[in-house]
């Protein structure tokens, strides 16, 4: 998981709309059973041609995520299916943090877990960015705010407990476990 | 104060409220488990050292990674790749390490997970259910509150039967009207999802409400919950009724005697009161409503199969009808079809073989068109043979596999060949979905059987009367 806050990069600019976790990582890719090792399949078939090849018209030409590590992309990002391999894909790759004015829901909440940061930009700035490929952004989680290089920064919405699990680097597992007397009394009074 | 049936069930699982800094924790009744959503889960729970808390409340299933050729008893499976059967493999040792009932291949409950845990009785209405997958929505056609959840969230619930949430938004579809001749719930959640887009959806949950729901099968109001999730929201449900108990009744898992009697009159209170308020309300009345077609890549992009396709809005309903090769004010009827897959979570109990298998009676496949038809369980697909519609599948010249995601999910070896168009009855038409390159149209079984037997897209009402023998 990438741990250090704030961080500055580059945008990439994926101009789509409804891009399906299909899209991400198709489900042909799906057979492992580790999650170590999955960017090389991260938007495989906009890359690579039925034949393993470079496509031409690849989206993601020119795209480097050792500079260019938040990713900008149209409305409905991830939708889809629930495969948490989209956000170890995307991680993977190189990307830290999605950019939209609208992220799918199952998606939105496996990338937050996984350190992917999922950022709902108001429309003003997501139109901007969608234009401004390339534009240097500074993302701060403490402050949940974006600066964009050139445009008015914005504040973003985070849920407080992922926010704090990210920037502590915890476990929200553990904070499930240190509940467990609630759990079992739950299920006693239910029994 | 009066609430929906979600709130109710929401309330009711809440082992603590949420506050301003913490979801809330909870409850889950049923957890039902995959090869491909979970491995990753049980290997943090190994390296925790953690335990599966309630193996009693987990139900593992093979499905997505499952060849679905036929095999000789005592051989093994024939796998598309290693990867494949290691999945499998992978699923049977956690699930024998940590007690969990697995429909493995010797189960005579094996199928898709959807499909079983309806059938075995194990989803029931007021439950919460997840699964590692997005169509867990099928499950709220029984009035649960159930919803696809990420891996780390199957390790959560594996660890502590628990899930950390917050409550999302309520909308309510009202759908009145009857469906006319070869209308089917795929129809009819198909144009709901063209109503309000493939984000309709997003961040809420879905109650499905009208004379419309209401008259439909257990299996017509799991197809329509089924594709909640191609709208967008991550469940969707149905107040349980008496239709629901019946068809509970006598199932494996479902409660008997004494203990039956007290969960009916439980789930008959399973319902919104008449003034709860959601979040988002719309209303459609399907009494015009024609069998519903695809034209795009993605699942709001239906129409009336005799209609025309519409023109270009966006740069992506652009961008999709020249991935499909079809053009904007075309006729969608017509369309030359190469495949026709039929089966899927949405579309593989009996009802949609019968369906299909009215159709193709009498007819035969042209030798252009390769057809598919995976049932959706071991379950179905022996009741169907009961029936003889295998006999019919096969003289129309269709496969008759075994039961599996197959072509739907496209991960099994099952998928079509670049540039083919298949008509489907599953829920995603994504590029790429069923194979790269792969055109897909959604469709209603009887609409994919009509595909299979003309060669193009065709209204099975306009298909000339057979003599059938």
């Amino acid at each position: 998981m990438p741990e250090t806050y704030p961080f500055s990069s580059r945008s990439f600019v994926l101009h789509q709309e409804n891009i399906d976790t299909d899209q991400i990582i198709p489900a042909r890719f799906l057979t492992t059973t580790s999650q170590a090792g999955l960017g090389r399949y991260a938007f495989h078939d906009w890359r690579f041609d039925g034949n393993g090849m470079p496509r031409n018209d690849n989206p993601l030409s020119g795209c480097d995520p050792h500079t260019t590590s938040i990713l900008v992309t149209g409305r409905n990002f991830g939708c889809g299916s629930s495969r948490e391999h989209a956000p170890w894909a995307l991680l993977d790759f190189g990307f830290r943090a999605v950019i939209s004015n609208e992220i799918a829901d199952i998606f939105h909440s496996n990338a937050a877990k996984n350190g992917l940061l999922p950022i709902i930009a108001p429309q003003s700035a997501h139109a901007w960015l969608m234009e401004h490929p390339g534009a240097g952004i500074h993302i701060d989680l403490e402050s949940q705010t974006v600066e964009i290089d050139g445009f008015d920064s914005f504040h973003f919405d985070i849920e407080p407990f992922a926010k704090h699990c990210l920037i502590e680097n915890t476990d929200p597992l553990g904070f499930l476990i240190s509940k467990m007397d609630e759990i079992k009394r739950y299920e006693e009074a239910r029994a | 104060m009066s609430r929906s049936l979600f709130e109710k069930v929401w309330d009711e699982h809440q082992v603590c409220a949420e506050t301003d800094d913490t979801p809330a924790i909870l409850y889950i009744d049923l957890h039902l488990v995959h090869e491909v959503t979970s491995p990753q889960a049980f290997s943090a729970l190994d390296a925790k050292g953690l335990k599966v808390r309630r193996p009693d409340r987990t139900l593992a299933t093979i499905d997505h990674s499952t060849p679905t050729l036929p095999f000789h008893k005592g051989m093994s499976p024939p796998y598309a790749s290693d990867a494949n059967a290691a999945q499998v493999e992978r699923l049977y040792a956690n699930t024998a390490h940590h007690r969990i009932e697995l429909h493995g291949w010797e189960s005579p409950h094996r199928g898709v997970v959807h499909v079983i845990g309806p059938e075995l009785g194990a989803t029931q209405p007021g439950m919460t259910i997840v699964c590692g997958d997005s169509h867990t929505a099928t499950h709220g056609a029984f009035g649960a509150l159930a919803f696809g959840i990420g891996t780390t969230e199957v390790g959560h619930v594996l660890a502590t039967q628990c899930l950390l949430q917050r409550k999302p938004k309520s909308m309510r579809i009202h759908v009145s009207g009857q469906p006319g001749p070869g209308v089917s719930a795929k129809d009819i959640i198909l144009a709901i999802i063209a109503r309000i887009g493939i984000d309709g959806g997003t961040g809420h949950v879905i109650e499905y409400t009208g004379e419309a729901i209401e008259a439909l099968d257990m299996e017509g109001r799991m197809t329509l919950c089924n594709m909640s999730i191609e709208a967008g929201a991550r469940a969707g449900l149905i107040a349980p009724d008496q239709t629901t108990f019946d068809y509970l009744q006598g199932r494996p898992h479902a409660p008997s005697g004494a203990e039956w009697d007290e969960a009916v009159a439980h789930w008959s209170d399973l319902r919104s009161d008449p003034d709860a308020q959601f979040d988002k309300m719309v209303e459609i009345n399907i009494d015009a409503l024609k069998p519903v077609v695809t034209w795009g890549t993605a699942p709001d992009t239906g129409i009336a199969i005799d209609a025309q396709i519409p023109p270009p809005k966006t740069a992506s309903d652009a961008k999709a009808l020249d991935y499909m090769q079809l053009q904007a004010g075309q006729d969608i009827a017509g369309a030359k079809v190469d495949r026709v897959f039929i089966g899927s979570c949405t579309n593989s109990r009996l009802n949609d073989l019968r369906a299909a298998a009215s159709v193709m009676k009498g007819r035969r496949i042209p030798a252009s068109v390769t057809a598919l038809v995976v049932p959706g369980s071991v379950i179905v697909k022996r009741q169907a043979e009961d029936e003889g519609l295998d006999k019919v599948f096969k003289a129309a010249g269709a496969e008759w596999r075994e039961a599996g995601c197959s072509m739907c999910i496209a991960m099994n070896g099952d998928k079509g060949a670049p540039g083919e168009l298949i008509v489907s009855t599953s829920n995603r038409n994504f590029e790429g979905r069923q194979g790269p390159g792969v055109r897909t149209v959604l469709a209603s079984p009887a609409v994919a059987a009509a595909a299979a037997v003309t060669g193009q897209i065709t209204d099975p009402a306009k298909l000339k009367q057979v003599a059938h023998a």
